[in-house]
């Protein structure tokens, strides 16, 4: 069952209740709780997170991915790099890559020059960090599996056999 | 001109007239909501869509073979043998053609002489009676009951079996009711049938539309019936692809080259665009159908469980995308039912008796519908329902 709620809160990007889930597994409500439940215990549902594209709006939002290349530090690896980054409520995504690279954020903020600020204030100088590579985003296209701007629309006939 | 004296009378006669109009209203009426629709909601997987227009990129845009491109009725095959174990030789024991609909229309005309009879299990799709009049056959149809799971039973067939019978149509997994034959009740169908001439078109546009523990096994696969059967399947339910219109039948070689000739001198050949996106639908698309297939089934529950909490009674349907509601709860026949949820709550579903004169009583529910859709739909009619009916 877990495997089939996962399914459906990825496909609904979260947007449904235990009810609705319930029905489409033909399960009681108090089971699908309990999955759900258990499932947030153990983090394998880290959150729910709504998806804004933010062009649609007043607020100005600045997206940029920005490339690391790091010294691993002896017995720590990255990751004590990376905590240092990722504690920062600017960085929304933080990975790992194989590659050109070691790390890889994605940054949040107000302005160009705001992002830019915390490449050269807070990250360029930060032990361990050899270079950085700053790359703005200038349209998102499709955003965790959504496409945004999906025209293809329900053009069947209202009634076919 | 006196056209009613120069037209063809069989073709004249056929149709009724009563639900057409209704159809009709519906297809006029915006904003309705529409439970009534026969094809899948999802758009063909796009890596198939590309597939046929690199087709048209490259110039792909001539005739195919007859019989339809040797590469996809190679793989026609593979998928056959993959997914339900049954062997068919691509040379001479395949034929793609414009639709499943094509396939039965070619079946009925190869093999029907005038004064031949066809059994017909009713409720089920409307194309059959009407080519098998134009074949000049004798449609002879069977009745499937709610309380069988609208299957056809073995002693339902023997009775109406005579020495005209040339040909039974078996329409499982079944629209408009949901309905499916497990191989146990093939088995017994077949028994019936075994010693007799009588060919078997089984209809398996939905085949790859089951849900529950049992998966589908073609009439073919029956032990001693692969001789007797043709199957039709096509790409326009499994993979989302109605507009592409494509379809193909397998079966004996001698049948399919008689069908071959129909379609050769009606059709030429099927679309070639589709046909090159539909190579693509059955190399890589199992997962898709898969997706697909396990959405609907989220749905199917979402449906039987909103009829059931109405207070009617609403078969547990495992394969199509249809529920097959009884509405003879709410005193009112299957079209009153349906103009008056149209009018008053502009809900858009299908009359049973459309499907024959014994899905009187009954109205055909699509869930080829988003959830939301669903249970908006639900809601609305639930309203309606709770006004005619004493619980």
């Amino acid at each position: 069952m877990m495997d089939e709620i996962l399914r459906i809160l990825d496909k609904e990007q979260g947007a449904v209740n235990v009810a609705k889930i319930s029905r489409m597994l033909g399960k009681s409500e108090e089971e699908v709780s309990a999955a759900l439940r258990d499932m947030e215990e153990k983090n394998i549902i880290a959150g729910y997170k709504t998806i804004v594209n933010w062009d649609k709006t007043d607020r100005d939002v600045v997206t940029a991915l920005i490339e690391l290349k790091v010294t691993p530090q002896r017995g720590e690896g990255f990751d004590k790099v990376a905590k240092r980054i990722y504690k920062y409520p600017q960085v929304k995504a933080l990975y790992l890559m194989s590659g050109a690279y070691d790390l890889s954020v994605m940054i949040e903020g107000k302005s160009m020059k705001d992002v830019a600020l915390f490449v050269a204030q807070k990250l360029a100088p930060m032990d361990g960090i050899i270079s950085t590579a700053t790359h703005f985003v200038l349209k998102p296209y499709k955003m965790e599996g959504i496409i945004l701007e999906d025209n293809e629309k329900d053009t069947r006939q209202v009634i076919t056999l | 001109m006196n056209y009613d004296k120069l037209v063809n009378p069989v073709v004249d006669k056929l149709a009724p007239s009563g639900i057409r109009k209704f159809f009709d209203v519906v297809n006029m009426m915006e904003n309705a909501i529409s439970l009534g629709v026969g094809e899948p909601d999802f758009v063909t997987p796009w890596t198939i869509r590309e597939a046929g227009i690199y087709s048209l990129e490259s110039g792909k845009t001539y005739y195919t073979a007859n019989s339809g491109l040797l590469e996809l009725r190679q793989e026609i095959a593979n998928y056959t043998k993959r997914k339900y174990g049954v062997d068919y030789d691509p040379a001479d024991q395949i034929l793609v053609t414009v639709g499943g609909s094509e396939a039965i229309d070619a079946m009925i005309r190869a093999i029907v002489c005038p004064g031949d009879e066809v059994l017909i299990p009713e409720p089920s799709f409307v194309c059959y009676k009407p080519l098998t009049e134009m074949a000049g056959g004798i449609p002879v149809t069977i009745e499937t009951k709610e309380k069988d799971a609208f299957r056809l039973m073995p002693d339902q067939l023997r009775e109406k079996i005579t020495d005209k019978t040339k040909l039974l149509i078996l329409p499982y997994p079944n629209n408009p009711t949901g309905g499916v034959m497990s191989k146990a009740d093939m088995e017994a169908i077949a028994e019936v049938l075994e010693g007799t001439d009588i060919m078997v078109l089984s209809d398996e546009i939905y085949g790859e539309l089951r849900y529950g523990e049992e998966k589908h096994v073609p009439f073919s696969a029956i032990k001693g019936m692969y001789d007797r059967t043709v199957v039709v399947n096509g790409f326009s339910k499994a993979f989302a692809m109605t507009g592409w219109r494509l379809g193909y039948a397998m079966g004996p070689a001698k049948i399919i080259g008689l069908m071959t000739k129909i379609h050769q001198y009606g059709i030429m050949s099927s679309p070639t665009t589709s046909q090159f996106a539909a190579i693509e639908a059955l190399r890589s698309c199992d997962r898709d159908v898969e997706d697909m297939c396990r959405e609907y089934n989220y749905r199917r529950r979402v449906i039987v469980d909103g009829f059931r909490e109405m207070g009617l009674s609403c078969f547990e349907p495992y394969g199509a995308f249809y529920v097959f509601p009884c509405i003879k709860k709410t005193g009112m026949s299957s079209e009153e039912f349906c103009n008056k949820l149209l009018q008053e709550e502009k809900v858009a579903v299908v009359p049973g008796n459309a499907f024959g004169e014994c899905g009187e009583g009954f109205i055909r529910c699509s869930y080829a519908y988003s959830v939301e859709n669903i249970e908006e739909a639900l809601r609305r009619i639930a309203r309606f329902v709770s006004k005619y009916i004493d619980r």
